[in-house]
C-alpha cells in the first residue's frame, strides 16, 4: 500500500497540521519507509486473539460523580492565549 | 567535606540526616555546578535556584526538628514532563513554551511530600519522541561521556537524555524521568546511569504530559541501583486521579537491592539475538550470564517468539495514542495559538504546525493514518493483536524463570546527528526495551561495561509485573559484578 502526496495531505489534514505543498512528497516517502517496515506484522497470525487495549489486569476504576474542586476560574484560564473576563477569547472565525 | 555532589543519593539523604552538612550547602554545589555545565551540556532547560534554595533551607529546618522525610533536602532534577505547580512546564515543545501548570503531578508532589529539592527542569525530546535528545525544541543535550576514538559530541539518548546526562555530570543527585519505549533503560545505559522503569500503573500518571498512555511510566534515573529503589518508593503512590492506577503498596525495595540471588532462575531469550548487533553487545550480554551463574542463578534459555515483531507493534500504538492525547494541542485554552488564521480549522492547523516539532508531526500523522477509516482494522487492531502475542510469551515464560536478561541498547552511544536521517534506524534503539511497555512489565538498565572506545553499555533486567524487588535483587547483583563503569572525564 503506497501512500502518495495526496494521501498524506489528507492525513495531514485529519491531524489538523497544516503541511505546505513541498513537504507533502517528502513525508510520503518517509511514511512509506516506516509503513513497509511496520507491514511484517501481517507475518503474525492474529486470528481468534482479542486486541490488547491495557496491560493493566483490573476493570477501568470509576470514581464518584462529585466535584472534588470547582470555582477555580483563574487557574483555569492563566495559560490561556488570550483572555477576558472569564472567559476565553478566541479569533473571529463565524461571520 | 569532599564534593558533596559526587555523593550517591543514599549517602546524601543520610549525611543530610546526621547533620553532616545542609541541604542548602548541597543545594548551592550543584547550583554552582549546573551554572558551569549547562552551557555545554543543555541538560537543564529551567534552572529554579530560587526555588531549589528556598526548599533547602525548609529542609534544614525539617532536619533540625526532627521532621526528616525520606528524601529530605535531596536536590534532585525533574524532567520537563511532568507538571510543577508554578514553574513552566514545557514537554521539550514549542507548543508548550510559557505554560506554567496551576497544579502539581503526583509523583513530584510525592517527592516534595518526602522531602526532596527542586533544582530545575530536564531538557527532553519533544514530547518524550525520541531516542538521542535531538528533537527538543531547547536543542540537544551533550553526553557528559567522549569516545576515545573521537571528539564529537554524542548523545545521551532519549527521551530522558536531560536526566541521564544531568546525572552522569553530577548536575543532580537523581532525576525523574519517563519511559514509553526505552526513554528510561536506553539514556541510562547510553551514560553509565541506572534506570528503572516500574511495572504500569505503580507511579500514577497525572500531570505527566501524555505520549501514549498505555505505555508511559515514570520512573528514575540513579548513580546506583539502591538509589533507584530509594527513588522510585517515594515516587510511587496509589492515587485515584489516575484512572490505571494501581491499587497496591509500594514496597520498600531498598532491602532487596543487596539480597542474594541464589538459586533464581534468569531467563536469556534468544530472539533478543538480532541481526547485525555488534560483538560488543553479545560479549556483554555473555558477561552478564556468567556474572549472575557465578553468583548461583541458574540460566535458563527461553523463547519470546514473538519479539522481533515490538518495535512495530510500538510504531502504531504509540503514535495512533499520541494522535488522540496531542489533539488538545489546538491554540484554544494554552499552549501556542498562530497569530493569523482565515478560519477555525486554518487556527487549528497552523497553530499545530507552528508549534510541533518535525518529529511529532511525522509520528502524529502516522497516528492519524493508522487510525484512518480503511486502515483502522488493517494497522490498529491487528497491533493490539500482536500486543497480546508479545504480552503472552512473557507470561508463557514467568513459570520458568524469576526474571530476564539482555542488553539494555544495540549499541552505545552515537554521535548527534548521526542517524536523524533514517527515522527507522533511529526507532531500532528501543529493540530490546519496547517489549517491556508493551507487556507493562518493570525493567532496569545497569551500566554493566564499557565498549572498546571507552563507552558505557548497559544490562537490562526485566521482572515480572509487580515483581520490581527481584529486578532490583539482579540489578544490585550485576552492578556488583561489574564494579561500576567509572566516570565521564570532565571536560565541559
Amino acid at each position: 500500500m503506497a501512500i502518495d502526496a495526496a494521501t498524506v495531505r489528507k492525513v495531514a489534514h485529519l491531524a489538523r497540521i497544516k503541511t505546505p505543498d513541498d513537504r507533502l512528497e517528502p513525508l510520503a516517502g518517509e511514511l512509506n519507509a516506516i509503513m513497509a517496515w511496520i507491514d511484517q506484522l501481517n507475518e503474525v497470525d492474529v486470528a481468534g486473539v482479542e486486541p490488547m487495549t491495557s496491560n493493566v489486569a483490573q476493570p477501568l476504576r470509576l470514581r464518584d460523580d462529585v466535584i472534588t474542586d470547582g470555582a477555580r476560574v483563574e487557574a483555569v484560564l492563566s495559560n490561556a492565549p488570550k483572555s477576558a473576563d472569564g472567559f476565553y477569547v478566541v479569533p473571529k472565525v463565524v461571520e | 567535606m569532599s564534593d558533596l555532589t559526587k555523593l550517591t543519593l543514599k549517602a546524601a539523604v543520610d549525611g543530610l540526616k546526621a547533620k553532616a552538612f545542609s541541604s542548602e550547602e548541597i543545594t548551592r554545589a550543584f547550583v554552582s555546578n549546573i551554572e558551569a555545565a549547562n552551557p555545554t551540556l543543555n541538560a537543564y532547560v529551567q534552572v529554579t535556584a530560587d526555588k531549589a534554595m528556598a526548599m533547602a533551607k525548609a529542609s534544614d529546618a525539617r532536619i533540625a526538628s526532627g521532621n526528616a522525610g525520606a528524601l529530605e533536602g535531596a536536590p534532585l532534577g525533574i524532567k520537563d514532563l511532568f507538571c510543577t505547580e508554578g514553574v513552566q512546564t514545557t514537554a521539550g515543545s514549542h507548543m508548550l513554551r510559557g505554560f506554567v501548570p496551576p497544579y502539581e503531578s503526583t509523583v513530584t508532589a510525592n517527592l516534595w511530600r518526602d522531602g526532596a529539592v527542586m533544582l530545575g527542569k530536564l531538557n527532553m525530546d519533544e514530547f518524550a519522541m525520541g531516542s538521542s535528545n535531538e528533537t527538543s525544541a531547547f536543542g540537544p543535550v551533550v553526553n557528559p561521556w567522549k569516545s576515545k576514538a573521537s571528539n564529537a559530541d554524542l548523545t545521551p539518548g532519549g527521551s530522558s537524555g536531560g536526566s541521564a546526562s544531568a546525572v552522569a555530570a553530577d548536575l543532580c543527585l537523581a532525576a525523574t524521568a519517563s519511559d514509553t519505549g526505552g526513554s528510561i533503560r536506553q539514556p541510562a545505559a547510553f551514560t553509565g546511569t541506572v534506570g528503572i522503569k516500574p511495572t504500569y500503573g505503580r507511579a500514577s500518571r497525572f500531570g505527566m504530559v501524555a505520549f501514549a498512555s498505555s505505555l508511559d511510566q515514570a520512573g528514575p534515573i540513579t548513580k546506583t541501583v539502591e538509589d533507584a529503589a530509594l527513588m522510585l518508593r517515594s515516587m510511587c503512590s496509589f492515587d485515584v486521579k489516575d484512572s490505571t492506577s494501581l491499587d497496591v503498596s509500594t514496597p520498600d525495595w531498598t532491602q532487596a537491592a543487596g539480597q542474594s540471588v541464589r538459586g533464581l532462575r534468569i531467563g536469556v531469550p534468544r530472539e533478543y539475538v538480532v541481526d547485525g548487533m555488534p560483538a560488543e553487545i553479545q560479549a556483554l550480554w555473555d558477561q552478564g550470564v556468567a556474572w549472575l551463574k557465578d553468583a548461583g542463578c541458574e540460566i535458563v534459555d527461553i523463547s519470546l517468539p514473538h519479539t522481533k515483531y515490538a518495535l512495530p507493534t510500538y510504531y502504531i500504538v504509540a503514535p495512533a495514542e499520541a494522535s488522540s492525547n496531542l489533539a488538545r494541542y489546538d491554540g484554544m485554552r494554552f499552549g501556542h495559538r498562530a497569530g493569523k488564521a482565515t478560519s477555525l480549522t486554518d487556527l487549528y492547523e497552523t497553530s499545530r504546525a507552528e508549534g510541533f516539532g518535525a518529529e511529532v508531526k511525522r509520528r502524529l500523522v502516522i497516528g492519524a493514518y493508522v487510525l484512518s477509516a480503511g486502515f483502522y482494522d488493517a494497522y490498529y487492531v491487528r497491533a493490539l493483536k500482536v500486543r497480546r502475542r508479545i504480552a503472552e510469551d512473557f507470561d508463557k515464560v514467568w513459570g520458568q524463570v524469576d526474571a530476564i536478561l539482555t542488553p539494555s541498547t544495540p549499541s552505545a552511544a552515537f554521535a548527534i546527528g548521526d542517524k536523524q536521517i533514517d527515522p527507522v534506524t533511529m526507532y531500532l534503539n528501543d529493540v530490546f526495551t519496547v517489549t517491556a511497555n508493551l507487556a507493562g512489565l518493570p525493567g532496569i538498565s545497569v551500566p554493566a561495561g564499557l565498549d572498546s572506545n571507552g563507552l558505557p553499555l548497559g544490562l537490562q533486567v526485566i521482572g515480572k509485573a509487580l515483581d520490581e524487588a527481584t529486578v532490583f535483587r539482579v540489578g544490585a547483583a550485576l552492578e556488583q559484578a561489574a564494579g561500576g563503569v567509572g566516570r565521564a572525564d570532565k571536560w565541559w
